[in-house]
């Protein structure tokens, strides 16, 4: 069963400064579908995945080389405004960062700069549907005007990615979204992130390998720089091929 | 005689802090881990209580011998002419200090002689006296630290516990000096009010600041120390001063964290801080000799009568001094916004304009506007620029094309002018106090606002 491709990488290096951090990496990433990507700490999983989105370009000494198609589109082509696209290819960091600003202004800020809403009632409405994708809405209807900073961790990163959801991306790239959650809040994110794969192509960074696991279809193993391994999710963790893929998930190195 | 005895005092302390560590190693015979307190702790706590008495002694003596002296004196010629009034005695007694030194007296009669006489003998035993007690003084407690040492003696306590005293008495000079000014503020203050029978509203609304032309043996005239003009100017160039250093300050600020590029931001922000080491003579000068004559050369150009000290240069010119701060504090905060919010904003596919607008400006106001309050009580409390640049009459008016006054220009004139200090000193002190509780009640509010910021992001 072969699905639609939403991402293609094809030869992709990046240099941080003199340090080469991703090497020559192809990929494919399926549409409508959960991609982790796994591996050791400071092996480029999140470099890569700032790629997409041309995060790294916030970056001085950054430089990316090689090809990204967003439906066969490159993304690093001149005619392409990184601003545009981020709007296209949202993005959940590993920590929380709610602006100080309320909960509803929160998740009005991406749909009111890129004019989704034509009036409040419609804002109202996004605000809603966001907030209830992104299953927070039920803990935060009664206090949408106080602090998105006062909520609890958990409460914020699922905030967060209400924000993200807003701006009604086709993507939405996930760097570590649990890792400064409890198991509670976590499993409500998985939860969510299982949802988000109806309408989203979700990309996901994970340490956790159970989580990449529990959520993902595909997974790719990262490797100093390197895609080791890429495959759907069941093979990789049940039958791995390569040696090294093989060691990390079994807890060897990493 | 007394400064070397001072010097004498601190090399005694030094002699005992050399020979104290000794005495402590050869107390225990070089094994100093006997020692309760390390041999250093022995010397130390001699050196400081050998000082502490001798200059102890040495002040105490030396100023209330000098009292206790003037007052037997006065006593000495009081009795020797009972009708004399205390002012004369003090005359006669300066008469004779003047002859004791060889120096030129008033005139020279057989009492001023006999007391130049005493002062000289009872000054020698005075000076003399102070010289070997306070010396003595330090030797013998010198001595005592020395005839304590003992492996079980602990000297690191208490030398630590005397100099966390001495820390404490420096810190409560720096608090005792503001208290005593503030003090001396109120008084004057209340004397003022006193001075023109507690018509504070006369001070506070009236219209009419000339304080020293209505002065009647002492008295201030209430109806001409109203110091509405001066509030008036002082409000009207500090507005002046904000129009041009807020937008500059904050749009630098904006520029340096977040467009300006690690090189130009390492060279750019050194240059702008540099603003604030000109002293505001200069900008006071700058004021008055470049700017205020441009200023009306322009204005004459398009038709406007522009007096040659006027508000708006010196408004313009003490906005150029205050830049600094407001940059520089922005900019300190706008890069206490944490990244995280920056990267959340673009993630969105916010640009860079509508994250700063939105996202960090928000963020860093509270600090924003802490820097803007600081900087408002610069420009309150501020004086060279406008002495120089902003006039003296007290002038009412909303014209910023006109010489006004403000509150610390009427400061100076009242205090450098040739006025008796009693009279001048009311309005002045009294001017100084209210410029003391606006730019206090805005430190407190910029403080106020910063610890709200503070708690943002723990």
């Amino acid at each position: 069963m072969s699905k639609e491709i939403k991402i293609s990488a094809q030869g992709v290096d990046v240099f941080y400064g003199d340090t080469h951090a991703i090497k020559n990496v192809d990929l494919e990433i399926e549409n409508k579908a959960v991609t982790a990507f796994i591996g050791p700490s400071g092996c480029g999983k999140s470099t890569f995945l700032r790629c997409i989105n041309r995060m790294n370009d916030t970056i001085d000494i950054c430089r990316v080389t090689g090809d990204i198609l967003l439906e066969g589109q490159d993304i690093y082509a001149k005619s392409v405004d990184p601003v545009q696209l981020r709007a296209r290819v949202g993005m959940v960091f590993q920590k929380p960062n709610p602006f100080p600003k309320s909960i509803y202004d929160n998740v009005a800020y991406g749909p009111t700069i890129h004019g989704l809403a034509k009036n409040k009632a419609e804002l109202d409405e996004i605000v809603e549907q966001s907030l209830r994708r992104a299953a927070i809405w039920d803990e935060v209807k009664d206090r949408l005007h106080q602090p998105g900073t006062g909520l609890s961790g958990g409460q914020q990163q699922r905030l967060c990615i209400g924000r993200a959801i807003a701006t009604a991306p086709e993507v939405l790239l996930m760097d570590e979204p649990c890792s400064a959650l409890d198991p509670i809040a976590t499993a409500q994110v998985e939860e969510l992130i299982d949802d988000l794969r109806q309408n989203y192509t979700v990309v996901i960074v994970t340490h956790s390998m159970q989580q990449a696991a529990r959520v993902s279809q595909k997974t790719a193993f990262f490797h100093l720089g390197n895609v080791v391994e890429y495959g759907d999710t069941n093979k990789i963790f049940t039958n791995p091929e390569d040696s090294r893929t093989e060691s990390y998930i079994t807890g060897r190195i990493g | 005689m007394l400064t070397l005895t001072f010097f004498a005092i601190l090399a005694l302390a030094l002699a005992f802090f050399v020979i104290g560590r000794s005495r402590a190693v050869a107390v225990v015979r070089g094994d100093v881990r006997l020692l309760h307190s390390r041999p250093n702790f022995h010397g130390i706590l001699a050196l400081l209580l050998s000082a502490i008495c001798g200059i102890a002694v040495l002040l105490l003596l030396g100023t209330m011998g000098a009292v206790w002296i003037e007052t037997h004196l006065l006593a000495a010629i009081l009795s020797a002419q009972p009708d004399m009034s205390p002012i004369e005695a003090e005359l006669v007694l300066s008469d004779a200090r003047a002859l004791a030194s060889g120096g030129i007296a008033s005139k020279s009669d057989p009492l001023r002689l006999d007391i130049a006489q005493q002062v000289g003998r009872q000054g020698a035993l005075h000076h003399w006296g102070t010289v070997v007690v306070s010396l003595v003084a330090a030797l013998v407690a010198g001595l005592w630290a020395l005839g304590k040492i003992s492996p079980d003696w602990r000297a690191r306590n208490r030398s630590e516990t005397i100099i966390r005293r001495i820390l404490m008495l420096t810190a409560a000079i720096a608090v005792l000096t503001t208290v005593g000014i503030v003090l001396s503020l109120i008084f004057e203050t209340i004397n003022f009010f006193n001075n023109i029978d507690w018509q504070v509203h006369k001070f506070l609304f009236g219209t009419t600041w000339s304080p020293l032309s209505g002065v009647q043996a002492g008295k201030l005239d209430p109806d001409k120390v109203g110091a509405v003009p001066l509030f008036a100017g002082t409000l009207m160039i500090t507005v002046i001063a904000m129009l041009v250093a807020v937008p500059v300050g904050l749009f630098s600020a904006v520029y340096l964290s977040d467009f300006a590029s690690h090189r130009v931001r390492a060279w750019a922000k050194p240059m702008l801080e540099l603003l604030a080491g000109i002293p505001t003579v200069v900008y006071g000068f700058f004021a008055a000799i470049t700017l205020a004559p441009f200023i009306r050369n322009s204005g004459e150009a398009i038709g406007l009568t522009i007096a040659s000290e006027s508000a708006l240069a010196a408004g313009i010119v003490m906005g150029i001094m205050i830049i600094p701060f407001i940059s520089s504090l922005s900019d300190d905060v706008i890069n206490a916004v944490p990244q995280s919010l920056r990267d959340g904003s673009y993630g969105l596919g916010a640009t860079k304009a509508e994250t700063i607008r939105q996202v960090v400006l928000p963020a860093a106001l509270p600090g924003i506007v802490s820097a803007v309050l600081l900087g408002v009580s610069r420009a309150v409390g501020e004086t060279m620029i406008v002495v120089m640049a902003a006039g003296q009459g007290a002038n009412l008016t909303a014209n910023p094309l006109e010489a006004v006054t403000t509150v610390t220009v009427q400061i100076v004139m009242l205090i450098t002018g040739d006025t008796e200090a009693s009279t001048a000193a009311g309005p002045a002190f009294t001017l100084g106090f209210t410029l003391f509780c606006v730019t206090l009640l805005m430190n407190i509010a910029a403080q106020r606002v910063v610890r709200k910021y503070r708690e943002l992001y723990d």
